[in-house]
């Protein structure tokens, strides 16, 4: 498998209930051999990070369309820091802008997947960018 | 046995001939690769329909005329030459004020209808000061607190001429009282307004997920408006239901169709139980879809919609009133199917869809904008959607005859094929005791999600493909979009704490109080909210007080 027990939390920060993609993510992930759970909808930064902790994961994947990615994800970025993560790998998906990339790059989201990208695209990156944590 | 010549052949052993010596033959010549042709919705196609295909059609019994029974060919004996469907954009933005002024814009152009857009916390029920709301004020929707707000939306529209559609569900009766509110103020009776509110929980429970309580309450007050709509707000369509959202979450066509419909049955049933005049009030139901990519099988939905509709009526509810079988529908151009890439292909692929939508006899229409998978559209991209669809009723020579498509071989056989697939999955549901217990038990969701995997894993097969995204692809210059930016928040929550410190808060605490009471016993609610809404109670503050006699919904996760 190529998943070698790399846990993946797929996490819908945001009021939208918009969970196709992050349902199809999840699938995907899970069948390319990750260890993954999801959150459920409308879940606040908090959650998301207490979420991340308890469940050991090695990646979090933030799945968002609502347009409240700017002002949710420094959010998150936040928490992690505070609560001193500094090994789990960030990324993001859903309707968000190309030109906000930089800005998300800034506060250390590692890769934001467009709108197009493909599932074997978003299991390829992890495999090749994450490493189980210690 | 003579050797027959063509002509004298029958029907089928001339078909076989063709498809053997000609078809066959001609097809191994053009291409080595065996293609499956399916629909979006993996539905298999066949090269040609014949009259094979309509074998014992009885006209009169599954077509008939336009306006009867079972009104698969259009609800109105006159369809587009009586009137043409209503042109109505889903808009809603920033501020009430940023929204009022778009309305009018609209207007000016030729809207025919308003149709509003709620920011996320409005549809969640809970006020622009809330922790959740933070990031979110005015972003997917205009932002609405209070009355306060509505009276804004609406400043210097009649609402006696101009009717409003509403997409608002868990908080519906809300919205309605202040729009009624907002109406009395002009002068305008109840009696008079019209319009619709969404108000169809059932499908966020199955695909949108924007509920709030758990289904036995929520249909409670769904019924509630449903008997406050048929004494008090007659022109009212007090539900619109929709397979827009269920298609958007991955459905397949015929998915669409069932789970809609079967929402319609619970609706019905649920209302009869609590001893409603099913002729009284099923007229004032309404219905909405989704227009999607592939062209003849969203027609045959359409058309197919209309026949389950009627029949269910007539034969399972014994409604003997014609109208309670008229399957009447809002159609919205299919938003997944636009693509960020590319974007200004998708002005051809909302016109595909929306031609779709005419074809199948739409009541109303929402053309969506080519830069909608960025954002909410911009003045510009609104404009050409709005004139995508004059353009079909002016310049196309669509609406000059009736249901041009009937009678088509394929038409009538694939209109055929989605009647008995859906009949199947409404039978299923039947069986397993209604709507509300199969979303209890995941099922239309599990089917939903299995449908939306699958096709992704076609896309990414190129077993279907994408223009511009799996083919064609190329590089292009960013596009212009409507960016709402914090200040809309600012001001937005400047009124919000005006409004609580200038309203009468005594009066508002005792209309709360009321309204808490009447959940409690079980009272029809309308009243009981309207009066608080008049009393500038805020969204927040209503749902909150129900919030508590009614508790909140926790979706089973799954995917």
């Amino acid at each position: 498998m190529v998943g070698e027990n790399i846990r993946v939390l797929i996490a819908k920060p945001g009021l939208d209930g918009h969970d196709r993609g992050a349902k199809v993510i999840c699938r995907s992930l899970r069948d390319a051999g990750y260890e993954v759970i999801y959150t459920g909808l409308r879940r606040t930064p908090d959650e998301i990070v207490n979420a991340a902790v308890q469940e050991d994961v090695d990646v979090i994947g933030l799945s968002i369309l609502s347009g409240a990615h700017n002002v949710l994800f420094p959010k998150i970025m936040n928490l992690l820091k505070e609560k001193g993560v500094d090994d789990i790998a960030v990324i993001a998906g859903g309707i968000i802008p190309d030109k906000d990339i930089p800005f998300l790059e800034k506060i250390g989201i590692s890769k934001t997947f467009l709108p197009g990208s493909s599932t074997q695209e978003i299991a390829d990156w992890i495999k090749e960018n994450v490493r189980k944590r210690p | 046995m003579k050797k027959n010549s063509s002509s004298e052949l029958s029907l089928k052993q001339s078909f076989d001939h063709w498809k053997a010596e000609k078809h066959d033959k001609a097809l191994k010549k053009a291409s080595s690769e065996k293609m499956e042709y399916t629909t979006i919705s993996g539905r298999k196609i066949k090269e040609l329909y014949t009259p094979l295909d309509l074998d014992g059609l009885d006209y009169l019994k599954q077509l008939s005329f336009p306006g009867e029974y079972p009104f698969t060919r259009g609800i109105h004996p006159t369809m587009y030459r009586g009137r043409l469907w209503t042109m109505r954009q889903f808009s809603g933005f920033g501020t009430a004020e940023d929204t009022n002024k778009r309305y009018k814009y609209l207007l000016s152009h030729g809207q025919t209808g308003l149709s509003v857009a709620f920011h996320l916390p409005t549809l969640m029920g809970i006020d622009s000061d809330h922790p959740l709301a933070q990031g979110e004020i005015g972003k997917c929707g205009v932002a609405i607190d209070s009355l306060a707000d509505m009276e804004i939306l609406f400043n210097k529209i009649p609402l006696d001429k101009i009717s409003t559609s509403m997409t608002i569900n868990a908080p519906a009766a809300v919205l309605w009282a202040m729009y009624i509110a907002v109406a009395e103020k002009q002068g305008v009776s109840p009696k008079a307004i019209s319009g619709t509110i969404q108000n169809d929980i059932l499908k966020e429970y199955i695909a949108q997920k924007t509920f709030i309580f758990p289904p036995e309450p929520s249909m409670k007050l769904i019924v509630d408006t449903f008997e406050y709509g048929s004494k008090e707000v007659p022109k009212w369509n007090t539900i619109s239901i929709s397979g827009y959202h269920i298609r958007e979450a991955g459905s397949t066509a015929v998915q669409e169709l069932a789970f809609t419909l079967r929402d319609g049955i619970e609706y019905v049933e649920w209302a009869r139980q609590r001893g409603l005049d099913v002729e009284e009030f099923v007229p004032r139901l309404s219905f909405f879809f989704n227009a999607h990519n592939d062209f003849f099988e969203e027609i045959a939905k359409f058309r197919a919609a209309r026949k389950i509709w009627a029949e269910v009526m007539k034969e399972r509810f014994r409604t003997r009133d014609e109208r309670c079988g008229w399957l009447r529908f809002h159609t919205q151009t299919s938003g997944v199917s636009l693509m960020a890439q590319q974007p200004y292909n998708n002005v051809v692929r909302v016109a595909i869809q929306a031609l779709a939508a005419v074809l199948g006899g739409t009541q109303s229409l929402h053309t969506n904008s080519l830069d909608e998978t960025y954002a909410l559209p911009s003045e510009e991209a609104v404009t050409i959607a709005l004139r995508t669809q004059q353009i079909i009723a002016h310049e196309s020579g669509v609406i000059n005859c009736i249901d041009p498509l009937g009678g088509s071989y394929f038409i009538e056989k694939l209109t055929d094929e989605m009647e008995r697939d859906a009949k199947e999955y409404i039978r299923k549901i039947d069986d397993m005791g209604g709507m509300v217990k199969a979303i209890e038990l995941g099922f239309p969701q599990r089917e939903i999600a299995d449908s939306a995997y699958l096709y992704q894993k076609a896309v990414e097969k190129k077993a279907k493909i994408i223009v511009g995204v799996n083919a064609y692809e190329m590089e292009h210059e960013p596009i212009p979009f409507l960016k709402i930016d914090e200040t809309v928040a600012k001001q937005h929550l400047a009124r919000l704490r005006d409004v609580k410190k200038t309203r009468n808060n005594a009066q508002v605490g005792e209309k709360i109080l009321d309204l808490k009471k009447a959940a409690s016993d079980k009272q029809n609610l309308m009243p009981y909210i309207l009066s608080c809404v008049k009393a500038y109670a805020t969204l927040g503050e209503i749902m909150d007080s129900l919030r508590e006699v009614y508790g909140e919904y926790q979706e089973p996760i799954t995917y």
